[in-house]
């Protein structure tokens, strides 16, 4: 990347000087480049095994995870100088059961180092209650409450023997938007300044997250599978939301 | 007065003979005695082909689980767009939901749907009939394979959006290309209140509407004889049915329901959320008579809506003017 810069300023005195200044002031926004996010889904260090694998939560209770999704939305990043850059339509679920969307592509994003970013986890209050949408927020995709507009941000189905409800089952079904049971929680995370996420044209960096899908149960509020173990938005919901709020994504490492 | 309506623009030909149903250009106009509507296909753009796609998926029973049941099953043109005679709705494999079919009329002007509320879009509004185990019993997936594998849908799709991608959203969009043009403003009240065709109420029709006015129209409220409101009118001590509450968690909300529309109403029998009333008598003689005081009733039916047997009469016979027979029989709507 040294190289282009070089060869930039080369070919600067060619070109007039004032687009060069601006260059050289301004973030530059005229090129643009992709990186990738990769969500590692977790519980409590362990790798999220579907099906099979028995876990803990806080009030150390049994549980296995069977259905795990949830929406990352709005991905914003920014400048250490404040400057910040919305990427257009980014919606993406992950699947724990589908690894391909645990791997998800930004592009045309402007080069420039980048040191913080933040998302919804979740979708926007407009886009729930708007028409018939395709992609990530395609309805087919399971995610969307046809009795109640809206979507489901985080859905986690399982089993605990703790479970009072039929068949020893858990479900939390995370969403709506409506105070006082919005659900909508934005995750940011500051980037360590010495190793930014460096976009560049020459580069395709990718930013680890660790996804923690223990953290619906503990943070604020631990929460016993005794007395909740089923919830479909409503005040449940937000407390679930609450605590996966901070707890559910942690930036473990950048490969620039 | 055909415009008011549905605009039927014929296409100008030199002769008149020419004049055929492919020359209907499908358009959406707002009635005169209509405030601007909520939903005006902006992102949605309404075309001959889009409508023909809408209305056939929506007469298509094959969409349904066991291929009994399509929208229009439960949605019957001849009852405005309800379920004649079925308290509450009838699916597949004879399963019985939970609530009473309601018309689908001028919902262009709706913000919310079904009894609670609960659906906000008039778009998204079909995806829970089309999945409830009770209704249509299906997926989107399964429909979307069964469009791609028919014939002339691949075409149709074609024609109506474009492309021959077949998916939810295109697939919901030709459905309201049908549905939010079902307006209906010629009853013989839009005709006496746009003084049309010298439409005048006789004297019992007009003894009634003043009556409407005085006792029903604070929630029944012109022009849509409904102000979209969510409210109990008594029907129950303890409501079976949480209504509003299932959406908003609120206890104030239990056992309130949407605030239905009367227009068509001598054709969308039977009445209220649950359907269990089969006659305007019944409905009248539960203002009259038979408001319970359940937790959330309407400060204003604290005492219910006494009536004579006279007003009563004079009511249903208003209310009979509200019956759209151009919209009932419009074939542009019909399954062909
Ligand atoms: C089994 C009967 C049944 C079928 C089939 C059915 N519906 Fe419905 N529809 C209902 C019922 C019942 C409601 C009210 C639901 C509620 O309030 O909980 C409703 C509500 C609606 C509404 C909202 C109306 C309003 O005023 O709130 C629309 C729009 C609608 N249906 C369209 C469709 C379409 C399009 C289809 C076909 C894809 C369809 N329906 C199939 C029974 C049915
Ligand atoms: C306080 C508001 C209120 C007033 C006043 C009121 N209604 Fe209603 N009406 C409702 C509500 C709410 C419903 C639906 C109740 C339900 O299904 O739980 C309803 C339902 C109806 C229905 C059934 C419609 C259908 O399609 O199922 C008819 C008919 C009706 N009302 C007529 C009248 C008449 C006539 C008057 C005046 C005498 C009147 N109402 C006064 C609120 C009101």
């Amino acid at each position: 990347m040294k190289i282009t810069t070089y060869l930039l300023a080369l070919l600067c005195p060619a070109l007039l000087l004032t687009s060069c200044k601006k260059d050289n002031n301004e973030i530059t926004a005229e090129t643009k480049s992709t990186f990738t996010i990769e969500f590692d889904n977790q519980v409590n260090g362990s790798p999220l095994t579907l099906n099979t694998t028995t876990y803990k939560n806080a009030k150390g209770e049994d549980f296995k995870i069977n259905v795990f999704k949830y929406y990352v939305s709005n991905i914003k990043l920014s400048k250490a100088d404040g400057s910040s850059y919305l990427i257009r339509e980014s919606y993406f679920l992950i699947d724990a059961s589908k690894a391909e969307s645990t791997n998800i592509t930004l592009k045309d994003v402007p080069t420039g180092d980048y040191t913080k970013i933040e998302y919804t986890i979740g979708v926007d209050y407009a886009r729930n209650f708007a028409g018939a949408q395709t992609g990530a927020l395609d309805p087919a995709n399971g995610m969307f409450w046809t009795w109640n507009s809206g979507y489901i941000f985080v859905k986690l189905e399982g089993t605990s023997p703790q479970s009072t409800a039929a068949n020893n089952a858990l479900t939390f079904h995370i969403g709506g938007v409506v105070d006082p049971n919005n659900t909508i929680r934005t995750f940011a995370t500051e980037i360590n300044a010495a190793n930014p996420l460096r976009i560049r044209t020459d580069g395709k960096p990718n930013m680890h997250f660790i996804v923690n899908a223990a953290a619906l149960f503990t943070g604020k509020t631990d929460v016993s599978f005794a007395t909740l173990n089923f919830t479909m938005g409503g005040p449940n919901s937000v407390i679930v939301a609450n605590n996966y709020a901070n707890g559910l994504f942690r930036l473990d490492h950048i490969h620039n | 007065m055909l415009a008011l309506s549905i605009a039927l623009m014929y296409a100008c030909s030199k002769n008149e003979d020419e004049v055929s149903q492919q020359e209907t250009k499908i358009a959406f106009t707002v009635p005169s005695n209509f405030p601007a509507p909520a939903y005006n296909f902006e992102d949605n753009k309404l075309s001959n082909a889009g409508f023909a796609l809408g209305k056939k998926l929506f007469y298509d029973a094959r969409l349904s689980a066991d291929k009994s049941v399509s929208c229009g099953s439960c949605h019957q043109q001849f009852a405005a767009f309800t379920q004649l005679d079925h308290k509450v709705s009838h699916g597949v494999n004879n399963c019985q939901g939970k609530r009473n079919t309601p018309p689908l009329v001028n919902l262009a002007w709706q913000k919310a749907f079904f009894w609670d509320g609960g659906v906000k879009n008039i778009e998204t509004s079909p995806l829970n009939a089309i999945t409830d185990a009770c209704e249509m019993g299906t997926d989107i997936q399964t429909i979307v394979a069964f469009l791609k594998a028919t014939a002339p849908y691949p075409d149709m799709f074609k024609q109506a959006f474009g492309s021959t991608e077949i998916n939810s959203q295109l697939i919901l969009k030709s459905i309201t290309q049908f549905t939010a043009i079902l307006v209906s403003a010629n009853s013989k009240y839009d005709q006496v209140m746009r003084k049309e065709n010298g439409a005048v109420f006789t004297a019992s029709e007009q003894a009634g509407y003043t009556l409407f006015k005085e006792k029903c129209s604070s929630c029944h409220a012109e022009p849509f004889f409904t102000d979209f409101s969510y409210r109990s009118n008594g029907l129950d001590l303890l409501s079976a049915d949480e209504g509003r509450s299932h959406i908003t968690s609120l206890q104030a909300d239990f056992g309130k329901f949407r605030v239905p529309t009367l227009r068509n109403i001598e054709y969308t029998s039977p009445y209220m959320h649950d359907g269990r009333f089969y006659s305007l008598d019944e409905v009248l003689n539960h203002y009259d008579s038979g408001v319970k005081a359940a937790e959330n009733l309407d400060a204003s039916l604290k005492s219910g809506i006494p009536l004579n047997s006279a007003q009563k009469e004079q009511i249903k016979a208003f209310l009979k003017t509200l019956t759209d027979h151009e919209f009932i029989k419009n074939t542009l709507f019909s399954e062909s």
